[in-house]
C-alpha cells in the first residue's frame, strides 16, 4: 500500500512539472500582453511595469523564478487585479465552484445509481427504457444547450427561478437555494446519465455472478441481495470514474459559471485567459491538475478497499 | 465463443445483420446521412449566402420574409448559417477524429506489440497526458495561437488519441497471444508485416466503435470552445457558436437558440446510437 502510494506520487511529480512548464511557456508564447489594454502606456512606463513583475528578465530566469515560487506555495500576483494575489483570487472563487460542483456530484451519484439499479433489475422493461432514455438524453444534450434552455423556460418564461447570480453572504439558505437549482441541475445531468449507464452495466454483470447466486441460495431477502451484496460490486466501475467525473464537472463549470454569472473559478479562468493574466491562468491550471491527480489517486485506493481481488503493488 | 471456422468474413456478415436489426441504429444512420447531405449540398441551394447581411431583415421570425428559420441581429439567414455551422462541426469531428485515430492506432499497436520496456514507457506517457486537465490546454492553445482552424483540429485530435491508444494496446496484447499470429511468425513474416497485415485489421472492430463515439465527443469539444468564444471566428460559424449567439439573444429571438440546439442534439444522438449499435453488433457479449 505504502509502496503504491509512493509510486503514484513519483508519477504525480513529473506530471505536475509538465503541467507547470506547459502552462508557463504556452501562456508566454501567446501574442499580446497583460498590460496592452491599459490606456496608452508610454514605452518607459511599460518597461517599468514589466520590470516590476520581473518580465524584463530572460524567459528562462522567469521560469525558474516561477517554479521556485510554486514550490513555496506562492503563485504570484495577478497581473490584472493590482491588489490581488493569485491565491486570493483562487480562494475567493474556488469555494463557490466547489459548492456547486459538489452538490451536482452528490445529486448525480444518488440519482444515477438509483436509475441504474432500477434499470438493471427491470431489464428491458418500461422503467429500464425510461431510465436509459434519460441517460441517452443526458449524454447527448451538452451543458451549453441545457443551461440557456432551462433559463429560458424557468427564469424568463415561468419566472420561478433567477436567471443567474449568487446569493449574498448573509442570505439565509431558505431563499439562497433558488440560485443553486439551475446550475446544479445543468451540471449534474450529464453525470447522472453516465453514472446510471455505468451502474446498470455493472449491476447486470454482478447479478449474474456466483456470489449473488450464493446469496440467493442462502435465501436472503431480495433487497438485501441487491443493496448489500450486488450493489457493492456494481459500483466499482463508478469509483474509477471518479477522476474523469471531476474533470467533467470542472469543464462543465466553465460553461455554467459563465451562463449563470457565478463568481467561481471557471469564470475567472476564461476571463484571465482572454486578458492574458498569465499568473492567474497558470495558477488555476495547476490547481485543477493537482485536484484531478489527487482524485484519481483516491479512486485507486478506494477501488482496492472495495474490491479485495485488487492488490495495490 | 464461436468456433474458428466462423471467423473471417462471416463475423462481419453477422455483425451487419445484427446492426441492421437495431432500429435505433438504422434510423440514426438515415438521419445522419440526411444531415451530411444537407451540410454538404445545402449551402449551395440556400436562398441566402450564410454571411450575407440583410439590413431590412433584422430579427425576422421563422417563416417570414423568405427566412425559413428566421434571421439574426444582422439579418443573416439562420437556415443558411445552420447548414454551414453543421458542415463546420461535422468537418471538425471527422478530421480531428482521424488525427486521433492515426496517432492512437500507431502508438497503441506499437506499444502492445513490442511490449516490455517500450510498452511500459509508452503507456506511462499516456497515463501522464491522461491526467492533465486537457480542456485547459486546448483553451490555452486557442488563446496562444489565435483561432486557427487547422490548429483546432490538431489540438482536439491530440487530446482524443489517448483513449484510442489504450483500447488498441489492450486489444493488441490479447491478439498477440492468438494462434494465427504465432502461425504468421512461424511463417517468417517480419514484425512490421505482422502488425500491418494481421494485428491492425483485427483491431478494426473496437476501433470502429470508438471512432463513432469519438466524433460526437469532438463535435462537443469544438462547440464548447466556440461557446466560450474561442472557436471558429465570425462570419464563419459552427453549431457551438450558433448556440452561443443564440443564448445571448434568446429573450428576443428564441429561434436562434432553439434550432441550432435541436440540430446539435440530433447529430450527437445519431452518432451515439450508431456507436452503441455497432458495439452491440461487433461485440455481442458486451450487451
Amino acid at each position: 500500500m505504502l509502496r503504491f502510494l509512493l509510486r503514484r506520487l513519483l508519477i504525480a511529480i513529473p506530471t505536475m512539472f509538465i503541467v507547470v512548464t506547459l502552462a508557463f511557456f504556452m501562456m508566454r508564447a501567446a501574442p499580446g500582453s497583460p498590460f496592452v489594454n491599459e490606456r496608452h502606456l508610454s514605452p518607459e512606463v511599460e518597461a517599468n511595469v514589466m520590470a516590476k513583475y520581473g518580465m524584463d528578465r530572460p524567459l528562462v530566469v522567469q521560469y525558474a523564478n516561477y517554479v521556485g515560487g510554486v514550490l513555496h506555495g506562492d503563485l504570484g500576483p495577478s497581473l490584472k487585479y493590482k491588489d490581488k494575489t493569485v491565491l486570493r483570487i483562487i480562494s475567493e472563487g474556488f469555494p463557490n465552484s466547489l459548492l456547486i460542483g459538489g452538490m451536482a456530484m452528490g445529486i448525480a451519484v444518488i440519482l444515477g445509481v438509483s436509475l441504474g439499479v432500477i434499470g438493471a433489475l427491470r431489464q428491458n422493461g418500461p422503467a429500464d427504457y425510461t431510465a436509459m432514455g434519460v441517460a441517452v438524453l443526458g449524454v447527448c444534450i451538452p451543458t451549453f444547450v441545457t443551461a440557456p434552455m432551462l433559463v429560458l423556460l424557468f427564469a424568463s418564461n415561468l419566472g420561478v427561478l433567477p436567471t443567474g447570480g449568487w446569493p449574498t453572504a448573509t442570505q439565509p439558505f431558505s431563499s439562497a437555494w433558488r440560485y443553486f437549482v439551475l446550475p446544479v441541475v445543468v451540471l449534474s445531468l450529464p453525470q447522472i446519465a453516465i453514472i446510471s449507464r455505468l451502474t446498470r452495466a455493472g449491476m447486470i454483470e454482478v447479478l449474474r455472478s456466483n456470489y449473488v447466486r450464493t446469496a440467493r441460495a442462502k435465501g436472503l431477502p431480495e433487497h438485501s441481495i441487491v443493496l448489500r451484496h450486488a450493489l457493492r460490486g456494481a459500483i466499482l466501475p463508478l469509483v474509477s470514474y471518479l477522476g474523469p467525473a471531476t474533470a467533467g464537472v470542472i469543464t462543465g463549470s466553465l460553461v455554467v459559471e459563465r451562463i449563470f454569472s457565478l463568481p467561481g473559478i471557471g469564470k475567472a479562468f476564461v476571463a484571465s485567459a482572454l486578458m492574458r493574466d498569465y499568473t492567474v491562468v497558470m495558477g488555476v491550471v495547476i490547481l485543477y491538475a493537482g485536484l484531478i491527480l489527487f482524485l484519481n489517486l483516491v479512486a485507486d485506493v478506494l477501488y482496492a478497499a472495495l474490491d479485495p481481488r485488487v492488490r495495490l503493488s | 465463443m464461436e468456433s474458428a471456422v466462423l471467423k473471417g468474413r462471416s463475423l462481419w456478415d453477422d455483425a451487419r445483420r445484427r446492426l441492421l436489426r437495431n432500429r435505433a441504429a438504422v434510423t440514426s444512420m438515415v438521419v445522419l446521412a440526411l444531415l451530411v447531405v444537407v451540410a454538404v449540398v445545402g449551402p449551395y441551394l440556400a436562398p441566402f449566402p450564410f454571411d450575407q447581411i440583410n439590413k431590412n431583415d433584422v430579427w425576422m421570425k421563422p417563416l417570414t420574409g423568405g427566412h425559413l428559420l428566421g434571421s439574426d441581429a444582422l439579418g443573416r439567414d439562420l437556415l443558411a448559417r445552420l447548414m454551414i455551422g453543421l458542415r463546420v462541426s461535422l468537418a471538425v469531428g471527422v478530421v480531428a477524429t482521424f488525427v486521433s485515430l492515426v496517432i492512437g492506432v500507431i502508438w497503441g499497436a506499437a506499444a502492445g506489440y513490442i511490449g516490455g520496456r517500450a510498452d511500459e514507457i509508452m503507456m506511462r506517457v499516456v497515463d501522464i497526458l491522461y491526467s492533465l486537465p486537457f480542456i485547459f490546454f486546448v483553451i490555452l492553445l486557442m488563446v496562444t495561437f489565435g483561432r486557427n482552424f487547422i490548429l483546432m483540429f490538431l489540438a482536439i485530435g491530440a487530446v482524443e488519441w489517448l483513449t484510442m491508444a489504450r483500447i488498441v494496446r489492450g486489444q493488441t496484447l490479447s491478439l498477440k497471444q492468438r494462434e494465427f499470429i504465432e502461425a504468421a511468425r512461424a511463417a517468417g513474416l517480419s514484425r512490421r508485416a505482422i502488425v500491418a497485415r494481421h494485428i491492425v485489421p483485427n483491431l478494426l472492430g473496437p476501433v470502429v466503435v470508438y471512432v463513432t463515439l469519438t466524433i460526437p465527443g469532438v463535435i462537443l469539444a469544438e462547440s464548447f470552445l466556440s461557446f466560450l468564444g474561442l472557436g471558429v471566428q465570425e462570419p464563419m460559424t459552427s453549431l457551438g457558436s450558433l448556440i452561443s449567439k443564440g443564448a445571448q439573444d434568446m429573450e428576443l429571438a428564441p429561434w436562434l437558440l432553439i434550432f441550432p440546439s435541436i440540430v446539435m442534439v440530433v447529430t450527437l444522438m445519431a452518432f451515439n446510437f450508431i456507436g452503441d449499435g455497432l458495439r452491440d453488433a461487433i461485440d455481442p457479449k458486451d450487451r
